[in-house]
């Protein structure tokens, strides 16, 4: 496609979407499709068929609009709709409702099954990394042309030099989404300057010798942001590989997205096909002579592959277990080559960077956390669901106001951040702002947006003993600390737990921690001990309360 | 090749760029304990014995994947490094159902004399006990899986040196060990050829040749060193 057909192409949607008097959009991410939502969507055209109005109602599939706990959620939108007023949306539908839907449109809405579109969960997000989802069919190219898809990808090859597209990055303040938070742009142009190795490993069908990888191995308890960006989005992850490997100079990407993910898969699949037939992969892409090509890689159900380091060496069709660093993967990553990685919802950022400019960027958030932060909103609140806010709004406004607050009342205890990685932050922070720095010194991290939110009904040392449990079991049994250790710890907890345990084995605990944190080789075994350290730094007294007492400990 | 010099321990140390802090420190006489290290395999830095401070450097760097650097300021005894070292040895004892004195390897176990070199007196966790198998399927060498410490020295010699690759980790976790071929039994092994360097590789009573007794079972590791120098070097003359 060149420059001029994909202006026709937008131009011809959009004028297209235009003769349609109202737009319906039908979620059918994972959580919304398991409850019969593409039979919503069937129904509903055929209704409308009937009645002789589809010349006028454009029924779409969409990817997911963010409120699952409502779901499956449909929305109708109405052309002439003024920009501030909210569409009319839908909850719990079920496939036999789409006749009162489809009668419904054009006319008073269905009362009975509306949701209250004006409540803070609507009004309290800003939607950069989600702008589409729940806007676009995710499988169709041509709605992401429309939605201008693409276009950074143009202004990138035709207008802009690759050192000055990683400028752009870096202006931003684009940090790693992933978790740790590194500096995107500082991470793109250290592989942008690391020479190829002269004699490397790559198998002899592939001649790129730089590599991008997306990391879709999302695998943290609670975590589903990563999924419903591939899954409402994939054209984007596509493009913002595409300017990754124009600033780099690489000639191959790779999504790594988990098995677990079937219907993210199915959609980048579809999504690179399209954009292969389109000429937005492959050779000389859009004219401009740069040549780039994705390939997608499943993983086989490991959490360490989620790790660098072992994610290389799964896609290098090895044992997925992580090696010392350094050499850093942007210095010596797939087979020996420089190799950029970046999370999902990064690369999901790269295309409105550069599309709308970094200043624009830089202006959303806090002074050292630029933009926005996706979260998976779930645990005791009323609206579990998908955000995104801007860096720097507090954990109350995420709780209450957008989350809803707790369900029957019950009082707040802590919220999770991070996943097995993070810790548990309670009531006492709630107010504090929500971005890389702070969230650290509470000991958490950012980790890559889970969040669980507690109640007081809530065991802590039983939330610590789970999250042991998971990285027990991912361990992946390559270093002694992380092997061994989390095995240990996992026993100490469940001994605790069951009220036979003494000081003596608090302390033991406490000491592996520090240990395992300190020794273990990669992520996974220095981040495990952070449940247990956190929860011990503000719930002390429950494991205190477990202990057995001097004199009466009995074996 | 240029040389770089560095401090190890306070005592200055000059080492060629391509080495690791682990050379240099055996060079100056420095002795640091190790299990996954052989000379003549590819450091994997799995087992963590070798961990040391450099200044500047917030985290613990393993001594035998970690490049000597000009002017890099290495320390590999502070109290903080011998506590975690014995720690570790510890919770490789506690692992597995290390019993020492009914063990073929018993007085030249690597295991054994880490253990004594760390000062560990007795452990402080609890024994897992799990449950293993001995494959004694093979004509010559037998495999206990109590005995193993997953140093995965068996599987790089195996692939390095001898190009066989019959051994391999399976599983993960606590719960990984040591299989030959596709999990067959060794004896039934199509790629094994029977080499024994498994054997001289192994740190531990894990694999053994069978019917030798304890003071037979002494093994000369130089072998190993002798046969990759001599490969990398192509002093083989066919």
């Amino acid at each position: 496609m060149t420059p001029e057909e994909l202006d026709r192409t937008r131009e011809r949607e959009q004028a297209a979407d235009a003769n349609f008097e109202h737009h319906v959009h039908v979620c059918v991410g994972t959580a919304c499709e398991a409850l019969g939502s593409e039979a919503i969507a069937k129904n509903i055209e055929s209704e409308l068929k009937a009645a002789g109005r589809d010349g006028k109602i454009k029924v779409r599939c969409v990817g997911c609009p963010g409120l699952c706990a409502l779901g499956p959620l449909v929305e109708v939108e109405a052309k002439d709709k003024p920009a501030d007023e909210p569409a009319t949306l839908y909850q719990y539908v079920k496939p036999e409702d789409a006749k009162e839907i489809a009668a419904s449109i054009g006319g008073a809405p269905a009362t009975r099954l509306q949701a209250d579109t004006r409540q803070p969960f609507f009004t309290r997000q800003t939607k950069i990394v989600l702008e589409n989802c729940g806007r676009i069919d995710p499988e169709r190219i041509e709605d992401y042309i429309a939605a201008d898809g693409f276009q950074a990808l143009e202004k990138a090859l035709f207008e802009m030099e690759p050192q000055e597209v990683i400028d752009e990055i870096s202006k931003s303040g684009l940090r790693g989404r992933g978790g740790a938070g590194f500096p995107t742009g500082l991470k793109w142009a250290t592989v942008a300057k690391s020479n190829s190795p002269a004699v490397s490993r790559v198998p002899d069908d592939i001649l790129a010798r730089k590599f991008v990888i997306c990391n879709g191995d999302e695998g943290d308890p609670g975590a589903f942001m990563d999924r419903s960006t591939m899954e409402g989005d994939p054209f984007r992850i596509i493009e913002g590989m595409l300017l990754a490997g124009y600033a780099v100079g690489a000639g191959k990407g790779y999504v790594y997205v988990r098995a677990e993910y079937p219907l993210a898969v199915k959609r980048l699949r579809s999504a690179i096909r399209q954009a292969q037939r389109g000429g937005m992969l492959g050779a000389n892409i859009m004219g401009s002579g740069f040549n780039f090509d994705i390939d997608v890689r499943l993983g086989a159900g490991a959490f360490v592959c989620g790790e660098e380091t072992s994610l290389i060496a799964s896609i290098e069709g090895g044992r997925g277990t992580p090696r010392p660093r350094p050499p850093f993967p942007a210095e010596s990553g797939l087979w020996g080559c420089p190799t950029l990685i970046n999370n999902v919802e990064t690369m999901a950022n790269i295309a409105p960077i550069i599309r709308r400019g970094a200043a624009w960027f830089a202006g959303i958030g806090t002074e050292k956390s630029k933009g926005t932060k996706v979260f998976a909103l779930t645990g005791q609140v009323n609206n579990t669901g998908l955000i995104e806010v801007p860096m720097g709004i507090s954990l109350r406004e995420i709780v209450f106001d957008i989350g809803g607050g707790l369900p029957e009342g019950r009082s707040f205890k802590a919220v999770q951040t991070g996943g097995p990685s993070g810790g548990c932050i309670p009531a006492q922070y709630l107010d504090m702002k929500v971005d890389y720095e702070s969230l650290a010194q509470v000991g958490s991290i950012m980790g890559s947006g889970g969040m669980i939110v507690m109640d007081d009904q809530t065991d802590m040392v039983e939330i610590a003993r789970f999250f042991m449990e998971f990285c027990m079991e991912e361990s992946c049994g390559k270093c002694v600390p992380c092997r061994v250790g989390t095995a240990q710890m996992h026993g100490l907890l469940t001994r605790i737990s069951e009220g036979k345990a003494t000081q003596a084995h608090l302390d033991t605990l406490t000491e592996l921690c520090d240990m395992v944190r300190r020794t273990s080789l990669c992520g996974l075994g220095q981040s495990a001990p952070n449940p247990v350290l956190s929860t011990l730094r503000y719930f002390k007294s429950e494991y205190e309360s477990k202990l057995v007492k001097d004199g009466q400990h009995e074996r | 090749m240029s040389a770089k010099t560095l401090t190890i321990n306070g005592k200055p140390v000059s080492a060629r760029e391509d080495e690791t802090i682990l050379d240099a420190a055996r060079d100056a006489g420095v002795v640091m304990p190790t299990l996954c290290h052989l000379d003549g395999l590819t450091d994997i830095g799995a087992c963590r014995m070798c961990l040391v401070e450099v200044t500047g450097i917030n985290k613990l760097l393993p001594a035998c994947t970690t490049r000597v650097a000009e002017g890099m300021e290495v320390r590999t005894d502070t109290e903080q490094l011998r506590k975690y070292r014995r720690m570790t040895v510890e919770l490789l004892f506690a692992e597995r159902n290390h019993v020492c004195a009914g063990c073929v390897a018993n007085n030249h176990c690597e295991l054994q004399d880490v253990g004594i070199a760390v000062g560990m007196d007795h452990v402080r966790y609890d024994y897992l006990f799990p449950k293993h198998d001995v494959d004694l399927t093979h004509t010559q060498f037998g495999m206990d899986q109590n005995r193993c410490i997953l140093c995965q020295r068996c599987v790089r010699v195996c692939d390095e040196i001898e190009g066989a690759h019959t051994w391999d980790v399976l599983g993960r976790g606590v719960k990984a060990r040591v299989i030959t071929d596709l999990n067959q039994p060794w004896g039934e092994s199509l790629s094994c050829t029977s080499c024994g360097k498994c054997v001289m590789a192994c740190p531990t009573g894990a694999i053994f040749k069978l019917g030798s007794t304890v003071e037979e079972s002494v093994k000369d590791r130089s072998k190993l060193a002798f046969l990759k120098n001599a490969r990398d070097k192509k002093q083989w003359v066919m």
